[in-house]
């Protein structure tokens, strides 16, 4: 399956990696080269399979309604690169 | 006192043959002095290792003498290490110092384990060799200039150099078995779900799980005895109860059934490696065990399946690392994207990059059923091979790897030609079963394994097995000329 | 050009919880900024979910009451997209299989009328955290306390027909949320948020015309005007030859009018799958029966009772039983005064101004419900009048006591003694001797004023004491001599 520099474009910005061209071409290349590799899973015909998302195949556990955690806000804001107040700083977001 | 295996380590210091911090001591220095050509380390604790290893002496001279009291370890860096850098070999967290710890950290050091640092390994667990570190890559000591396998490369070089005598490491999709392989150490990946996943960075939620590289079967189970178990915060965390290792360690082979997949010996494997795997199957069948071919018909579309959920997984488990709460930002960010791209393009190596970018391919509108869903099926279908394999033999048996380390730098231009040197290993991932792979030869100085898979929960009979055939035959108890 | 118009509600319901979703981390409202947000909430490196089975019970309980199928299993998605608040890179909901399935909602229009409206679904997620744009000089500072609240997510199938509806219908959850105490309802502190999606079409067309989506529009009144200001636009646009383009838009009170938001997720392709850090939900039917035995009354059907029961019209049911504070309130009222007439009079009257006036609401009455009913049954065996009984009232609500005392304090009772009263009345024609001979030299039609004149210098000269009623018939008696 060839990907088209356009697609890879987009699926860059899709997971926000900022990508210059030269990285887009390569990308481009070695991802279409992965493509291929799989899709030789459309050899085998999975029509009747149903998916499996874990193996352990187990029910989620339920946790009770009770408060567990305190507030570590200034030990957990020492890793954060730009905080005010308490809050962390991102550039201004407009709607 | 470095050539010792764990187990002997804990005889020695239990008879005070030497304290806790002689052989601190003495590991650090082999590790000043050895790690720089092999760079398997990224965080030496050399302080604090002295400090745990001067209390840990001080507790046994007050008369507590509790078998894992003392003993030294070094840890994969994706295990969360509170206080310590933990850094997925990656620029995004080249400055994170975590703020708590892994369950399996914990329990090792309240069972008394010593920590000396943090260990070496592909980005984020991405890359089968170690090549991907944004420190550089692991050596692997048999020969300098190959790999040692990935993405627990760092933990493989450490142990198999005699820097440290076990480690942990993780497989999500043979991380732990490969380099195993490559460096001739025995490695474990116990069932999903056996160890819990709490604090350990996730690459690819429904395929990681936590392991050991040790030098051979019985420190293995020390080890998972130590961290076995259900973690409530981890809601993967099965409630299975925990087998005692070490007392089914010495049981005869003898009744054994051990299954031999034709698919894998295919012309994709090297003839040499084909060779170790029948002299071991020899020994196992003096052992006592006996063999039987079976058919894994949907092995070829392993890896193919392998990495579309790894990297499908990965592409969100990876969308935290964003600059804004931790990790690294970009600088002068001009806005809100700009913060995102610049940060995100400058902390991601390529591997990374590629592989998020696959994962985020196969979940987009239009393409999930065709790579996902599909992927998942292939899953079911591999599952489902083990599961009636395993209604005819009690373990399955074969190469670890289809060929031998490969030089530095010369895969790094063919991401696909390194994938499918995974095809032995991503399947036990894929079910969840456990697998170990164990040193049963050496090609070319270069050392061999011999991978064991075995049925939901039954590392203790991968353990045995292993045990007994270390018992008889003595490639796990060599060492690299110079370590 | 005849336009109908299709409308359709997601609502987004804080459950009222004491934990997040998937951490132990405190909900309550309030709290300094970011002292509310674990490991988990801060997406660190191999942090993990765990699922808190009270929203679990929660959606199960909402489910069962909108009638809507619970299925066997249900499970976590992720909705992947980059923003600020969202720390983890991706929103756990949920996608193909959610909690709650199909139901339905009826609800009562304003001519009395009950329409059903279908409910697609409702789900689980969690929330996002905020953001705050002032103080930072071009920066925004983001409070992650919110984030991993648990949100359900209530669909409505495209069946609103009109604004009033889309505000019934709101309405109508928003008492069902509060009645299961599974969410607190306050839109003030963004506890009950709704999303409208509002489409035109030519009248009797069946293919739906394109939607645009009303973000997060936290009153009932806003959603009202919301609506209508959007059906407008879209018109307008259309009658001038344009389309509809499907975007999100906000609705901005001060100008009344819905704006195109700046396309935050429109480019956006969510890449939904299951989440693999939790597993299938299994909901036993064994949970759901006993779920369904702790239900309450529920508001549609309290409301039918008590149509049945007290003969009220479906307006003033719904209104009493809006919530289950407010129904009990009047249910006691009526059963010390034995006429639910009389009780919703005042409660839906009186008592409802005094609440509002005083800006409380029925949770905490100044007149409690035993006291009104005391003061109702005075009323009904005539110890005072309608009028004085306001005058008490006002007394109980200043803490004067109850009805019994603040009479006897006050001397209000009401006399009926008929001597008194025609005592009384001759004073009165007396006084006003020249009115009378004007009253009887007059025909029925200016009478009926002048009669006015007497009853109340009878009222004054008894200061509102003497029965009403009496006073009417024996006056009128004794004009006619």
């Amino acid at each position: 399956m060839a990907l088209k520099r356009c697609d890879v474009e987009k699926l860059a910005y899709l997971a926000r990696l900022g990508m210059d061209d030269t990285q887009i071409d390569n990308t481009t290349a070695s991802l279409s080269d992965v493509l291929g590799m799989i899709d030789a899973m459309q050899a085998v015909n999975t029509d009747t399979i149903e998916p499996l998302a874990n193996p352990l195949e187990a029910n989620q556990r339920l946790r009770p309604d009770t408060v567990t955690e305190s507030n570590h806000r200034d030990d957990y804001q020492t890793l954060a690169p730009a905080v005010e107040n308490g809050l962390y700083l991102v550039p201004k977001v407009i709607d | 006192m470095h050539q010792l295996t764990l187990a002997n380590i804990s005889k020695a210091l239990a008879a005070k043959q030497f304290s806790a911090r002689e052989l601190t001591s003495h590991l650090l220095s082999r590790i000043e002095q050895l790690d720089p050509q092999l760079n398997s380390f990224i965080t030496v604790s050399k302080e604090s290792a002295l400090q745990q290893a001067t209390a840990a002496d001080e507790l046994r001279s007050s008369g507590i003498n509790a078998p894992l009291l003392g003993l030294p370890i070094a840890h994969k860096d994706l295990f969360c290490t509170e206080g310590v850098r933990t850094s997925c070999a990656s620029k995004t967290l080249d400055n994170f110092i975590a703020p708590y710890t892994a369950t399996v950290v914990d329990k090792l050091n309240t069972a008394g384990f010593i920590s000396l640092g943090k260990l070496n390994m592909d980005e984020f667990a991405m890359g089968s060799s170690g090549e991907t570190s944004f420190y550089g890559p692991s050596k692997n000591p048999w020969d300098t200039q190959r790999i040692p396998g990935g993405s627990s490369s760092g933990s493989a070089v450490a142990v198999a150099a005699r820097l440290i005598p076990v480690s942990t490491g993780s497989d999500s999709g043979g991380s732990i078995r490969q380099p195993a392989a490559f460096t001739g150490l025995t490695g474990i990946k116990p069932t999903y779900g056996r160890i819990s996943r709490w604090g350990m960075t996730a690459y690819a939620s429904s395929l990681d799980q936590a392991g050991f590289l040790a030098h051979n079967a019985e420190d293995c189970a020390m080890l998972l005895q130590a961290t076995a178990g259900f973690d409530e915060r981890d809601s993967t965390s099965s409630q299975q109860p925990v087998d005692d290792y070490a007392a089914t360690l010495t049981q005869p082979l003898k009744g054994l059934r051990i299954g031999l997949p034709k698919e894998y010996f295919s012309s994709d494997l090297d003839s040499r490696i084909g060779d170790v795997v029948n002299n071991s199957i020899e020994q196992l069948k003096q052992l006592g065990a006996t063999f039987v071919e079976i058919s894994l018909p949907s092995l070829p579309h392993a890896v193919p399946a392998y990495y579309v959920i790894a990297s499908a997984e990965a592409s969100t488990n990876l969308a935290r690392f964003d600059g804004v709460r931790f990790g690294h930002r970009c600088a002068d960010p001009k806005n809100l994207e700009d913060l995102y791209l610049r940060s995100r393009d400058e902390a991601f190596g390529k591997e990374v990059k590629r592989r998020i970018m696959i994962g985020t391919y196969a979940l987009s509108t239009g393409y999930y059923d065709a790579y996902y869903l599909k992927a998942q099926k292939i899953r079911r279908l591999i599952k489902n091979d083990f599961v009636s394999a395993f209604k005819d033999v009690d373990l399955i048996l074969g190469p670890t790897t289809p060929n031998l380390p490969w030089l530095l730098g010369s895969k790094t231009n063919d991401p696909v030609a390194a994938y499918l040197e995974d095809i032995y290993t991503v399947p036990a991932n894929l079910a969840g079963i456990p697998g170990l792979s164990m040193p049963a030869g050496m090609i070319d100085g270069l050392p061999v394994g011999v991978q064991l898979l075995a049925p939901y929960f039954q590392e203790a009979r991968l353990l045995q097995v292993a045990h007994q055939f270390q018992q008889h035959t003595d490639w796990h108890a060599r060492t690299p000329a110079g370590f | 050009m005849q336009w109908e118009t299709v409308i359709g509600l997601e609502i987004h319901a804080q459950l009222a919880t004491n934990t997040k979703i998937f951490s132990g981390s405190s909900t309550t409202f309030g709290a300094e900024p970011n002292t509310q947000a674990s490991l988990i909430d801060l997406a660190m490196p191999g942090t993990l979910p765990v699922l808190n089975q009270e929203a679990v019970r929660m959606a199960c309980m909402f489910g069962l009451a909108v009638d809507a199928h619970i299925a066997e299993h249900n499970i976590f998605a992720r909705k992947n997209y980059f923003y600020p608040d969202l720390p983890k890179g991706y929103q756990t909901s949920q996608m193909d299989d959610p909690i709650v399935g199909v139901g339905h909602m009826d609800i009562a229009l304003e001519d009395g009328s009950i329409k059903r409206v279908g409910i697609t679904r409702a789900h689980l997620e969690e929330d996002a955290g905020k953001s705050l744009h002032e103080d930072f000089s071009g920066m925004t500072g983001i409070d992650l306390n919110r984030a991993g609240t648990p949100l359900l997510e209530i669909v409505s199938e495209p069946e609103l027909s009109n604004a009033k509806e889309a505000v019934a219908y709101a309405k109508a959850i928003h008492t069902l949320v509060r009645y299961l105490n599974i969410c607190d309802g306050n839109m003030a502190e963004g506890s009950f948020r709704c999303d409208c999606n509002v489409s035109i079409r030519p009248k009797g067309q069946s293919t739906l015309g394109t939607r645009t989506e009303i973000k997060n529009v936290n009153s009932f009144r806003f959603i009202e005007r919301a609506i209508n200001h959007e059906i407008q636009r879209q018109i307008e646009l259309i009658e001038d030859g344009g389309k509809v383009t499907q975007e999100t838009r906000l609705y901005d009170p001060s100008k009344d009018e819905t704006r195109s938001m700046r396309s935050k997720e429109e480019a956006n392709d969510y890449r939904y799958f299951p989440c693999p850090d939790l597993l299938p939900i299994h909901i036993p039917r064994e949970m759901l029966e006993e779920l369904r035995t702790h239900l309450p009354e529920l508001p549609t059907h309290k409301r039918e009772r008590f149509e049945k029961e007290f003969g009220l019209s479906t307006y003033d049911a719904s209104v009493l039983s809006a919530s289950r504070e407010m129904a009990n309130y009047f249910e006691e009222v009526e059963k010390i005064c034995q006429d639910a007439k009389l009780a919703t009079n005042w409660v839906m009257g009186e008592l409802s101004s005094l609440l509002n006036k005083e800006n409380l609401d029925i949770t905490q009455p100044p007149v409690s419900a035993k006291q009104l009913g005391g003061m109702l049954l005075r009323i009904k065996d005539n110890t005072i009048s309608g009028k004085i009984a306001k005058m008490v009232f006002e007394a109980m609500a200043a803490g004067e006591g109850d009805a019994d005392q603040v009479i006897e304090q006050r001397g209000l009772k009401q006399v009926t003694d008929s001597g008194a009263i025609e005592a009384m009345l001759d004073d009165v024609l007396a006084a006003n001797a020249e009115q009378v001979e004007q009253y009887r030299a007059s025909d029925e039609n200016k009478r009926g004023k002048m009669f006015g004149f007497f009853v109340g210098q009878a009222m004054r000269a008894s200061k509102g004491k003497a029965n009403p009623q009496q006073v009417n018939d024996l006056l009128k008696k004794k004009l006619e001599q």
